[in-house]
């Protein structure tokens, strides 16, 4: 097992470096740091002026030696006090003796330039936001999908099956923004009627989530992660049903009602687990797309924020974050599998 | 003129979309009545969810090939009077013509900017899904069969494409700075050689012993291939048939990117799955060389998932350009995509829905009927 978790780490941290460096490649294409210059220093710089701009911040330096930097394994080569350099390594409060490594190992992220504060606390309140609506969409989405698809597999072939696998393939088949408008359509528009609902999330984060604020962003992002989740634990709800030990079990006289609760359940419930588990990247979508829509202020609204304003940093900052929860989440549901299934012991 | 209520809305858009009726009766006609010889197609016709998919699906691609007779407008036609105007208004000037779905925030037709949308999502859709199989298959069918280092260091570099969360490399990818760089050229240069490779060792292997019959079609190959090749990737097709421009090449590419590692991973398990069998074994003793096994024991072999992964594929492709469409990337303002039709009509959603509401249920109906058939095709290819 530890070798395995080894193993896996190993492949993870890996990973991680080849993603961050993609990332941080496509972030600093010349053309955005032009843009960057343009946006710091004046609108109407000559290219001698943006040239000079980049070297003085520190942006001619090489590629690798800059992703170096900003990783916090390369020493960062702090602009003299006395140059007008305007990016630097937001690192040291002022007055403090700045350190020698300043990058994400360090917990130094950088300084956005669009909110005018550190990376670091704006992702984390924005993540803190997103995850109290990740929880709820959890809450909705996870015991609906193993209910359908429990129901659906229990008895393959029959209408129940047939009706909500359709339902399931139909919620698969619809976006987050097709859903979220046509909720909003029927739920808080003037022409539907019913005005059950807000249409939008932003006053979720002042004054708490009500049912009134949220029901409608979760519901819009529940579904469409719903139908997968379903249809997967239904295909193993099925395969389980044809099993012997099942057969043997409805022969000794069980209860079918017994036979799927306490015999088929448990078994059916392992590929779900890590179907479930491997949404999170699909999720990350749906929350940006959600977020938009609903105008709900956390991270995937950051992150629409970041990417079209230019905020390398921030920008960054998001894709680690999103690069970590996406391998995490793989990681869990590798070690999920093995401790789920005893079936397969891994040395 | 009186407005139209939505019965005669109804009726009016019952009658626009005549042409695509008709089509459709043909197709299904002939199709039942020829069921028994069509093989696999044709056992479609006995799945009542394949049928509804195969319908829904075919009224989208009939649209879009007759668009200029079942619009009524041009999709980039303006009537100030007609702004944000209800479904079912007359236009001002011409007798006789509605606006049928209403008016959008610049006054244009929503019904025929939805017709026409059908048309900008359907021609590049199951073009980025063919190439993304060709990539896919090309790579995977080695790794598969192979195996070895090749397969360990391409399995790596799509798990590496597949941990990308999509949406965050879409805007890193579908910028205009990115079009600057040239890197969309770049990516197109090396994923279009694809479908080349795929077709010149596919009839070389096969071929390899009659060489009448190998020379000629490996010549189309590179010719056919390299016309399109320098069209479609570097814009320098002499003849302008084939050309795709900036904007659209830098969607169309990253499309192709983000599907190919899970076409990859799925020809890969299917090789490993079937290099296993007899007949294979078989065309190993007989001394077939490993791209003959390849490309013309395995692959067939394999056609019955692909083909439903591929229409599944489709569909997913069609939701990804909505969400780009959506978020306003890579796309002119001016496209009836629904995508970007949907993304302009949400921001005065609670007012005026009427602009929103037909492309969302559009994307909906063609997805739907995409998975409907997927459905029905894995059902009736498990019957065997």
């Amino acid at each position: 097992m530890t070798t395995f978790l080894l193993r896996r780490v190993g492949g993870m941290v890996l990973t991680a470096l080849c993603l961050t460096f993609v990332v941080f490649f496509l972030t600093n294409l010349d053309p955005n740091l032009e843009k960057l210059a343009k946006s710091e220093g004046s609108v109407r710089m000559s290219d001698a002026d943006v040239e000079s701009w980049l070297d003085k911040n520190g942006f001619s330096q090489p590629l690798l030696v800059r992703y170096g930097q900003w990783l916090g394994v390369v020493p960062y080569k702090h602009p003299a006090p006395d140059s007008d350099a305007t990016v630097t390594c937001r690192a040291a409060e002022p007055g403090e003796e700045p350190p020698t490594f300043c990058g994400v190992l360090e917990g130094y992220w950088g300084y956005s330039t669009v909110f005018k504060d550190r990376v670091g606390g704006i992702i984390g309140g924005k993540i803190a936001a997103t995850g109290v609506l990740m929880f709820w969409v959890m809450v909705v989405m996870v015991p609906m999908a193993l209910l359908i698809g429990v129901l659906a597999g229990m008895r393959e072939g029959s209408r129940t099956d047939r009706s909500l696998s359709t339902f399931s393939i139909a919620t698969t088949a619809t976006p987050e923004y097709v859903s979220g408008v046509l909720f909003i359509v029927i739920f808080a528009s003037s022409v539907g009627g019913l005005r059950w609902f807000k249409g939008t999330a932003t006053s979720a984060i002042d004054s708490g989530v009500t049912f009134e604020n949220f029901t409608l962003p979760v519901l819009t992002m529940a579904l469409y992660g719903m139908g997968y989740i379903a249809r997967m634990t239904r295909a193993s709800m099925a395969e389980v049903m044809t099993a012997q030990y099942i057969r043997t079990a409805r022969l000794k006289g069980v209860r079918f009602r017994d036979v799927v609760l306490k015999h088929a359940l448990r078994n059916a419930l392992i590929a779900p687990f890590t179907v479930i588990m491997l949404q999170f990247p699909w999720l990350l979508t749906g929350v940006v797309i959600v977020e938009t829509l609903f105008n709900y202020k956390g991270f995937g609204w950051l992150l629409v924020q970041a990417a079209g304003n230019n905020d390398i940093d921030l920008l960054l900052g998001c894709s680690v974050v999103a690069v970590f929860v996406v391998l995490v989440t793989q990681l869990i549901s590798d070690i999920g599998y093995v401790y789920l299934n005893p079936r397969i012991r891994v040395r | 003129m009186e407005p139209l209520g939505w019965g005669a809305i109804i009726g009016r858009m019952f009658v626009q979309f005549i042409p695509v009726w008709i089509a459709l009766a043909l197709v299904f006609l002939v199709s039942i009545r020829f069921k028994k010889r069509l093989g696999l197609y044709g056992k479609l016709m006995n799945s009542p969810v394949g049928m509804i998919g195969l319908a829904l699906v075919l009224f989208w691609v009939f649209t879009a090939l007759f668009a200029d007779w079942v619009a009524t407008f041009a999709p980039l036609d303006q009537v100030a009077q007609l702004k944000n105007k209800a479904p079912g208004l007359p236009h001002p000037e011409i007798e006789g013509a509605y606006y049928l779905l209403g008016g959008d925030n610049l006054g244009r037709d929503v019904f025929s900017r939805m017709v026409y949308g059908s048309q900008s999502v359907l021609s590049i859709a199951p073009l980025a899904t063919l190439f993304a199989f060709m990539v896919g298959v090309t790579l995977g069918l080695p790794a598969g069969y192979l195996g070895g280092r090749m397969d360990a260091g391409l399995s790596f570099l799509a798990n590496l494409v597949l941990a990308f969360p999509v949406i965050l490399l879409f805007y890193l990818l579908v910028t205009p700075e990115m079009r600057e760089t040239g890197i969309p050229q770049v990516m197109a240069g090396v994923l279009f050689l694809f479908p080349i490779i795929f077709f010149w060792v596919f009839f070389y292997s096969r071929y390899e012993t009659r060489p009448e019959l190998m020379w000629p079609l490996l010549a189309g190959t590179v010719v056919f291939g390299g016309w399109a090749y320098s069209g479609l990737a570097f814009n320098a097709d002499p003849t302008g048939v084939f050309a795709m421009d900036a904007n659209l090449l830098n969607v169309f590419v990253s499309v192709v990117f983000v599907n190919s590692p899970g076409v990859f991973r799925i020809v890969r398990g299917l090789a490993m799955d079937i290099k296993t069998r007899d007949y294979v074994a078989a065309a190993q003793t007989r001394g077939e060389g490993p791209f003959y096994i390849m490309l013309w024991e395995i692959l067939p072999n394999a056609r019955g998932p692909l083909i439903v992964d591929f229409c599944l594929r489709i569909g997913y492709t069609t939701i990804l350009l909505g969400t780009l469409g959506f978020f306003g990337l890579g796309v002119s303002p001016e496209s009836p995509d629904w995508g970007s039709t949907i993304n302009e009509g949400r921001k005065l959603l609670s007012i005026y829905p009427h602009p929103a509401l037909p492309p969302a249920l559009a994307l909906m109906s063609l997805v739907l009927g995409l998975n409907f058939l997927a459905d029905g095709l894995r059902e009736q290819s498990l019957k065997d």
